[in-house]
């Protein structure tokens, strides 16, 4: 409820809105009080007093009023679909931009379908509280207080009866909205694991498919569909007693009016035209009650709806810029690791397995750092390390000196250029894709930079060369060609510091080659980092380092490793092995033993 | 500069004229089974309408008859009476609602399945082109639209008939001149619903789209979120989701203004018909013709009458977000799958392990068999022979089709010309999940979904014993590393993997294709992230179990392709060279020359 409360500021920029709203609302009700009496005034003073004159003067009035409601109707519709709309686009754009700065670790363990439900399902579920229901809520509780001052006046003990009614309703609504909370909070949660399998399926949807699934896949969906509707039929269930019995609550209300009523009548307590008019004024009571009722279903969804949102709003960003963070400077390029110990959700958490263990080590501006090792080894990790999409869990890593933490993000990744091995693109065409990260580059540029990942030919032999559209609703482009974009990408970024995850492992030997060559010229001046999983890349690099479980096992150049480490000496072999077959009947070998 | 979303709509099939009402009706057909219990819910709206109808002339009678003569005996037994009243109206509207409510669940809760299901008779060549996001907008956000009709709505709108039907009657038999009067400006509120429904409708079908762009947006930014962090893109994506947000913001704003203009349009023609009445009943009385009891009375009835007109003309206008979704809904449940089994389709036994392409064309183009210049040929005349038990290797430049080709023997995507053919059966007349069952796939990108290892391993064979998923991972090399981990096979892995390496996933990867124990095993460039040792230990597991299968290996390296039996190499979608290993040396062409680059580079210390 508290977040319920806290969605309200939303609200605040629009408070014209919301008092137009409110306004009109308030003028529709008062045009509806006075129609009747319009329409009185023709039948008595028109029909019955034989004046046509009167009669067609108040004919056009109730018209007017009607055109006047009217009028006043569609402000109070617009404006609440406005307000509502308005709050419901800024929460979505809250949540678009807290989920896309939530940092990595963040990611690893976040499903897209759950985040996906709380953008749209959950804000759409707040959106119609507002657009609807807060505006009730606000004109049942003054028509509540109006209608009780009313009755008092006009005749206390009957008024004293009635109030009986309000406790009544409100325990009622307590006690379902109680009932009902954490029913509609498991609605929104499996409604996140139905869109999580939905999600998965679709963007796996080769995996099942290669793996003919696809019953397997429907039966998933069905279990998960089954349990959302458990627990909506539950809810209606839930809920189904709470209407009738506020209705009845009220009804009970005029029961005791008249039968009471009666008796202060035959008491002479009372008139019946007092006992007449007590009543009419009761149902402006029991009106807004029912009300009350029949929105606080919404009023709950709504809450649950609230919470789920500040949940991601309110998820601690474990990456972000400190308050005294300074912008990085052009830097030169030294990047050092001192003692650097990393886990994944290990923060201060000495048990938790540890990636790294103490990794130290200098990358002098310009220089070329191959990183080898194992698969799991944390090859990746160090180089995540850097841009910091991750903080270390001990140690520092600095950039020129400079700790990352201490620097604002957006200085430091916008003079690193990654090449992940996972090559994102998006849906766009081939031009916006190679800009993605300099969004305003002249076509030269991207060009340039398509040369220089040897990507050109390719694009410009496309239909609409790097107008092409390419993703879920464009061409379909190979492994190689994707990431060869990929990498044309981080070059238009003219980085200092280029990172290359095994980006060209899944391009053919003939463009490899042709890669590896641009990218050694554009290497020249940058400090950059390659994982590579070939020898050749690795041999002409100023520093290799050898990772073991975490640990360096080696460092040095190519020439001093195959001197002094076994381990380098055994990858090597391994890659020797490929080509004349030693390695791998030694490998064999090792495979039969374990 | 951006996509949008209009060429969305060219996959599915085009909205027609008469659309809506089909539509609306297929809407109703899904409420059939429950006829029972919508005749019960039609009684219960009786006895609540009765029972409200009731009360108000339980009130004036005890208080013209009871409290007026002071008989304290009738006041009890008329409040005894109400009481009794209100208890059934309550309890009928009870009923009524668990009723209703657990129809409108149960019809999208089996909405929701269809969808699913269709989607999953859908080949890659739909997916290829339709953003997810979309499509989850379709089955979430849509079907949440069709619950209020199902739920309230309907219901309503019997509620209004009824009342209808009975006012109907009582004004005819009234007075059927102010009848007809009253009933005047009925064509004019029958015109104006029309109009604003059309319009409505447009407007609320754009509602629809652009909340389906707005979650392929979200769905696209949250799974590229890295490479979006990395490249400080962050603002500039904000920018482009609030530009989406905005135009779904708009059109539901747009939507809704048409919706507001229609009940004061409608009150207003009511107000008129109110009027009318009153100044033909006044002539009328003053011509001597009428009393002003009846005019009086008919007031009464036509501000009555105008109610459930109001309520269900606004209840069509609004109903109109109902069919836009629901016609985004049935779009895709019909959307015809392109690849179905033809109806005597064959299933395979399993299978000897013969590939055979013959003449085969290909373009990912929309349709089979159309083809024009936008969608260039990614094969041409592709043929070739793979034998029981043979290593085909498929080598050539990047973008040359090697994917393209062995997407054809799982059948993934149709031939545009020529046929493929296992054990000399064309792949188009044999049951699809004949034919993928007996085949495993290494893909490119390792997608693994979110559960436990052994999970993810099990997905290539889902009876498969916890001793033969170990297995599978020791012959795939993964057992060692799982081992490792702190809950092992039982080790909770994320949508995207996390905590896992890229390395390790594919090591994953391989163990579930190994474990469907395949008759065609696919690699795609599999093992191209793992680092040289332990791909050279995969590769020598890979041999032994390579063994009596026909196997196509997609890989970059030469090395790999060495001793395949046949080496097919690919250039601009035609195969320009075949052969082994040796021949195509000898041959001295394209594949002699990157052999060559790949060891002018390579091996240093091959020779040290």
């Amino acid at each position: 409820m508290r977040s319920l409360v806290r969605s309200f500021g939303t609200l605040r920029p629009y408070w014209p809105l919301a008092l137009a709203a409110l306004l009109s609302l308030i003028a529709v009700t008062a045009a509806n009080l006075v129609s009747p009496r319009v329409l009185g005034a023709m039948i008595d003073d028109g029909i019955r007093a034989g004046r046509i004159d009167v009669l067609v003067n108040l004919g056009l009035l109730l018209l007017a009023i009607a055109l006047v409601r009217g009028l006043v109707s569609f402000t109070q519709g617009y404006a609440s679909e406005k307000l509502s709309q308005s709050v419901a686009y800024d929460l979505r754009n809250e949540l678009f931009a807290r989920i896309q700065a939530l940092s990595f670790s963040y990611h690893d363990r976040a499903q897209t379908g759950q985040l996906m439900t709380r953008i749209t399902s959950d804000v759409e579920q707040l959106r119609s509280f507002v657009g609807m229901g807060l505006l009730q809520l606000v004109s049942a509780i003054a028509m509540t207080v109006g209608s009780v001052v009313a009755l008092f006046a006009l005749n206390p003990l009957l008024a004293a009866v009635t109030m009986l009614t309000i406790p009544a309703t409100a325990v009622i609504v307590i006690y379902f909205m109680r009932v009902v909370r954490p029913l509609f909070s498991q609605i929104q949660a499996r409604l996140g694991v139905l869109n999580t399998i939905l999600q998965e399926n679709l963007a796996g949807v080769r995996v099942v498919q290669a793996f003919a699934r696809e019953p397997y896949e429907a039966q998933r969906y069905r279990a998960a569909n089954e349990g959302l509707l458990d627990i909506n039929i539950k809810t209606v269930h839930g809920l189904s007693s709470a209407f009738p019995l506020i209705f009845l609550i009220s009804n009970l209300g005029t029961l005791a009016v008249i039968w009471i009523g009666g008796y202060q009548v035959f008491d002479g307590a009372l008139t019946i035209g007092g006992l007449v008019a007590f009543n009419t004024y009761l149902a402006l009571l029991i009106q807004p009650l029912m009300m009350l009722g029949m929105i606080m279903a919404q009023v709950t969804r709504a809450a649950v709806g609230a919470e789920r949102i500040y949940e991601i709003l309110d998820a601690p960003g474990e990456v972000t810029d400190r308050p005294d963070a300074r912008p990085l400077a052009t830097v030169a390029g030294r990047v050092a690791f001192e003692q650097v110990s990393f886990g994944y959700g290990a923060h201060g958490n000495a048990d938790a397995a540890l990636i790294l263990r103490e990794v130290s080590f200098v990358a002098e501006p310009g220089m070329s750092i191959a990183i080898l090792g194992e698969t799991g080894s944390g090859k990746s990790t160090i180089i995540n390390l850097i841009p910091r999409f991750y903080d270390v869990t001990a140690g520092r890593v600095t950039i020129d000196g400079h700790d990352v933490r201490d620097v604002t993000l957006e200085s430091l990744r916008r003079q690193i250029g990654i090449v992940l091995q996972d090559t994102t693109l998006f849906s766009g065409s081939i031009r916006d894709n190679i800009a993605y990260g300099r969004p305003d580059a002249m076509l030269g540029d991207v060009v340039a930079a398509a040369r220089a990942a040897q990507a050109d030919a390719f694009i410009a032999a496309l239909p609409a060369g790097y107008d092409t559209i390419i993703g879920e609703r464009g061409v379909t482009l190979s492994g190689g060609q994707r990431q060869r974009i990929a990498i044309a990408r981080a070059l238009l970024r003219d980085p200092r510091i280029l990172i290359l995850d095994d980006s060209t492992s899944a391009v053919d030997a003939e463009t490899e080659y042709q890669i590896q060559q641009a990218l050694a010229t554009l290497m020249r001046g940058r400090t950059s980092f390659v994982i590579a999983q070939r020898i050749s890349t690795v041999r002409s690099a100023d520093l290799i380092i050898v990772l073991a479980g975490g640990r360096i096992a080696a460092a040095g150049s190519h020439d001093e490793l195959l001197r002094e480490s076994a381990l380098y000496g055994e990858i090597i072999d391994s890659q020797f092995g490929d080509h004349a077959g030693q390695g791998v009947a030694a490998t064999e070998e090792a495979l039969v033993r374990s | 500069m951006w996509h949008g979303g209009l060429q969305r709509m060219a996959e599915l099939p085009q909205e027609r004229a008469g659309e809506g009402r089909k539509a609306a009706r297929r809407m109703l057909a899904y409420l059939a089974p429950y006829r029972r219990e919508l005749l019960l819910v039609l009684g219960l709206t009786l006895v609540a309408a009765v029972a409200t109808a009731a009360a108000p002339v339980l009130i004036g009678r005890a208080i013209d008859e009871a409290i007026a003569n002071r008989d304290a005996a009738w006041l009890t037994q008329l409040m005894l009476w109400l009481l009794l009243v209100y208890l059934v109206g309550a309890a009928a509207g009870r009923t009524q609602f668990r009723l209703m409510g657990a129809i409108g669940q149960r019809t999208l809760a089996r909405m929701r399945g269809e969808i699913f299901d269709s989607l999953q008779r859908l080949s890659l060549r739909f997916f290829d082109r339709q953003p997810a996001g979309d499509l989850m907008s379709r089955l979430t956000n849509d079907t949440d639209v069709l619950n209020q009709l199902f739920g309230q709505g309907l219901v309503q709108v019997l509620g209004s008939l009824f009342g209808l039907v009975g006012l109907l009657i009582a004004m005819v038999a009234l007075d059927w001149h102010l009848a007809l009067v009253s009933f005047a400006v009925m064509p004019l509120i029958l015109l104006t619903t029309n109009l604003f429904a059309r319009m409505s409708r447009r407007a609320f079908r754009r509602t629809r789209e652009s909340l389906g762009d707005v979650s392929a947006e979200i769905q696209e930014e949250i799974a590229g979120v890295k490479v979006a962090q990395a490249f400080s893109r962050t603002a500039v994506n904000q920018q482009r989701f609030a530009r989406r947000n905005a135009a779904n913001r708009d059109a539901n704003v747009t939507a809704t203004a048409i919706t507001s203009a229609f009940n004061p349009a409608v009150e207003v023609l009511a107000s008129l018909a109110t009027v009318l009445v009153v100044a033909y009943g006044g002539w009328l009385v003053l011509q001597g013709l009428s009393t002003v009891g009846v005019v009086v009375a008919f007031i009464t009835y036509v501000q009555l009458f105008f109610r459930p007109i109001q309520a269900l003309a606004s209840f069509y206008t609004t109903a109109q977000a109902s069919l836009a979704a629901s016609e985004r809904i049935f779009a895709l449940i019909d959307t015809p799958p392109d690849l179905v089994d033809p109806p005597d389709a064959l299933t395979l036994p399993r299978i000897a392990g013969e590939v055979r392409f013959d003449a085969v064309s290909f373009h990912y183009g929309q349709r089979v068999g159309q083809h024009d210049d936008a969608t260039p040929l990614v094969l041409h005349d592709v043929a070739f022979v793979a034998r029981p038990g043979q290593t085909i290797a498929i080598v050539g430049p990047t973008g040359a089709g090697k994917t393209t080709l062995v997407n054809l023997i799982g059948r993934f995507y149709d031939v545009t010309a020529g046929a493929v053919a296992i054990d000399g059966v064309d792949v188009r007349e044999v049951r699809l999940a004949s034919l993928r069952s007996q085949m495993g796939v290494v893909l490119q990108e390792s997608f693994l979904f979110a559960g436990t290892i052994a999970e993810n391993i099990r997905y290539g064979r889902l009876d498969a014993s916890d001793a033969e998923v170990e297995q599978a991972a020791r012959a795939a090399n993964a057992h060692e590393f799982i081992e490792r981990l702190a809950d092992g096979y039982q080790t909770r892995i994320g949508e995207r993997g996390n905590t896992l390496s890229q390395g390790q996933r594919q090591l994953v990867a391989i163990a579930r294709a190994l474990l469907a124990d395949p008759r065609i095993l696919i690699l795609d460039e599999a093992t191209s992230s793992v680092d040289t040792r332990t791909e050279a230990l995969i590769q020598a597991a890979l041999r032994r179990l390579l063994a009596g299968r026909t196997s196509f290996v997609i890989a970059h390296r030469l090395s790999t392709v060495r001793d395949a039996d046949l080496v097919l190499v690919l250039e601009a979608g035609r195969v320009v060279e075949r052969g082994t290993h040796a021949e195509l040396l000898a041959l001295d062409g394209m594949y002699a020359e990157l052999y060559q680059r790949q060891f002018r580079d390579a091996p240093l210390v091959a020779h040290g």
